[in-house]
């Protein structure tokens, strides 16, 4: 058996600690001029990818890791960052600057066709995308490549035989599951902690190959399924002040019904 | 409005089925919205949490079938049977369903969406849901929707996006809808067990290869409540400083009040309580009467878990918390004084 060929599916969303606000038409959220970086579950994918590579995981250790992202031109910043923590190569299928990102779906059946053309073997994908919060893409993936899928991984073991074990963070606890590669995981919190790229890695980076791809290359269209109706504020929430003391915070928290 | 004038026609139009007399022509809706919900079992017993997914197809209309399957589901279906408002309740037993392996557990419920024509299929937002209904979305070609927290129409529905700073109103042009809901925005309670009388049936059984198995699971053990369907939660976050004091704080408090215990990511990271007691973005939605939040700051991602509570109480010794901001109540102190002397005053009053 061959060596690990991963694919790293990534996202360039708006960074974690920014307040998204709401724009005027109520279209959607307003992206311009908004600090964006890698979806924070993405990051940990690489990370894992080049940790396995570390440590010669799998039958023949890490042979290739392929980052792959669509969107608009600014996604190849996303691209670069993966590649300075470690990744050989990146794909960047580039959607037009004002378009909508693509439903899930869609992402999934590029994905699908990405992973067939680079013999991928493992898809190593994040839990959910910041932005979307939809956990869709990674599932959806192995249903079309018909593959096995361990969700919201929390420790992955490649066996030298090709056994995948995988440790998912469930409702109450955590349990293991065990299948074959060809495969796609998820990633959780819990399953790393991603390094910062150096500078020397991110010149590196710089030359590192960026093959250029339109969604026409994968037979995908950007076209959506979910019509977006509108997107409002959430009501906001009045904070009712403070009190001096815990007989205070008792005797509020029943004038409030809460005890 | 759309709906109500739809639901409205489609009350009529059942009506006309009962009633011939009434002349609504049923002719004039495309077809008549059934919904599938995908209840959750373990060990034979029904995951009461999963009876959100009936409350949704409920707020729908239409005809409501569940399934469950497992090694010993039928005595998780007879339990379901007395859901008000289900028709139908499809069982399939058979030990390859028991854990809820996706690569398995997705085939069945294309067999069965596909048997029974539905037009929409229902789910919690759980790690089961998760994990199995975008494997099933994808294999009927359907585009998802996730995590919803309200229905508009039979093809429009509200979500949370950005961690819940905003909320989105989406249309789906799929002929079948396969939904994921967020169970603390169509509370179980109502369609608790009492006096229905749905037909258990067998499902049909696809006997699809499991890709992958079932090694093992470390469940936390707990006497309280549930995190994600309790009526009380109180939650701790770095302020803590370690395990001990988290477990020596949090818990007689916790007892107190009977509630269930959260954590803040930074409290979990840290060690003081385990993975899946996070409340946030990333971890459990919860929408408690009370959520008690002592020694968390109030990060968006924190807030995202915790922000459709009914009242919300906070105690820290930083004034500039940004949780103050949400709070219902804030008391700003040492918790390490505060929270025993409120333990103290609970055990007194009760």
């Amino acid at each position: 058996m061959s060596g690990l060929r991963i694919l790293v599916p990534i996202k360039r969303v708006i960074d974690y600690a920014v307040k998204p606000r709401v724009n005027k038409a109520q279209t959607g959220v307003e992206l311009a001029g908004v600090k964006h970086s890698m979806n924070p579950f993405d990051e940990l994918s690489v990370e894992e990818a080049v940790r396995l590579r570390e440590r010669k995981a799998g039958p023949a250790g890490v042979e290739d890791i392929c980052v792959i992202s669509a969107g608009p031109a600014k996604a190849q910043e996303t691209l670069r960052t993966a590649m300075a923590m470690g990744a050989d190569r990146a794909v960047h299928v580039e959607t037009a600057e004002d378009a909508p990102a693509l439903e899930p779906l869609s992402v999934a059946k590029l994905l699908k066709r990405a992973a067939e053309d680079h013999k991928s073997n493992l898809v190593i994908l994040g839990k959910q995308s910041i932005d979307d919060d939809s956990a869709q893409t990674g599932p959806m993936l192995a249903a079309l490549l018909g593959w096995p899928q361990a969700t919201q991984a929390s420790k992955v073991e490649v066996g030298s035989d090709g056994s995948v074990s995988v440790t998912c963070e469930v409702d109450g606890g955590v349990e293991t599951v065990r299948a074959r590669l060809p495969m796609v995981v998820t990633t959780d919190l819990r399953l790393n902690e991603p390094r910062y790229a150096s500078l020397p890695n991110i010149m590196k980076a710089k030359k590192k190959p960026l093959e250029k791809k339109a969604l026409a290359d994968y037979g995908v269209s950007a076209e959506s399924r979910l019509k977006v109706v509108k997107v409002t504020e959430p009501p906001p929430r009045q904070g009712g002040g403070k009190v001096e003391d815990v007989g205070g915070l008792v005797a509020k928290l029943k004038e409030l019904g809460a005890l | 409005m759309l709906s109500v004038a739809r639901r409205a026609v489609l009350g009529q139009a059942r009506g006309a089925l009962a009633r011939p007399a009434f002349t609504t022509s049923p002719c004039s809706l495309q077809r008549l919205l059934s919904s599938l919900a995908v209840l959750e079992q373990r060990d034979g017993k029904l995951n009461a949490g999963s009876l959100s997914a009936v409350t949704a197809a409920k707020k729908l209309g239409g005809s409501i079938h569940a399934i469950v399957a497992g090694a010993s589901a039928r005595g998780a279906a007879e339990e379901a049977a007395k859901v008000e408002g289900l028709e139908k309740v499809l069982v399939v037993e058979s030990s390859a369903y028991e854990k809820g392996l996706p690569e398995n557990y997705a085939p069945l419920l294309v067999e069965n969406i596909k048997k029974g024509g539905y037009t929409h299929v229902f789910a919690g937002h759980t790690a089961f849901g998760k994990s199995v209904m975008p494997r099933v979305a994808a294999l009927i070609d359907s585009q998802q929707i996730s995590d919803i927290t309200a229905i508009e129409s039979e093809d429009t529905f509200v979500r949370p996006i950005y961690a819940g700073n905003a909320i989105a109103t989406v249309q789906s042009t799929d002929p079948v809808k396969v939904i994921t809901i967020r169970g603390t925005a169509f509370s179980s309670a109502d369609s608790a067990p009492s006096s229905g009388s749905a037909t258990v049936e067998d499902g049909a059984d696809p006997k699809a290869d499991s890709l992958s198995e079932w090694v093992s699971e470390d469940l936390a053990k707990s006497d309280r409540p549930d995190l994600a369907t309790a009526g009380r939660v109180v939650s701790g976050g770095r302020g803590l400083k370690s395990k001990q004091d988290f477990d020596k704080i949090m818990l007689p408090l916790a007892d107190a009040l009977g509630a269930a215990v959260g954590a803040s990511r930074a409290a979990v990271d840290s060690g003081y309580a385990d993975n899946s007691l996070q409340v946030g973005q990333t971890g459990k939605v919860v929408a408690p009467q009370l959520y008690m939040a002592v020694g968390i700051s109030g990060a968006i991602q924190h807030l995202a878990g915790m922000k459709d509570s009914k009242v919300i109480a906070a105690i820290n010794k930083d004034p500039e918390a940004p949780i103050f901001q949400v709070a219902d109540v804030g008391l700003v102190g040492d918790l390490f004084d505060k929270v025993p002397e409120l333990t103290e005053k609970l055990k007194e009053s009760s």
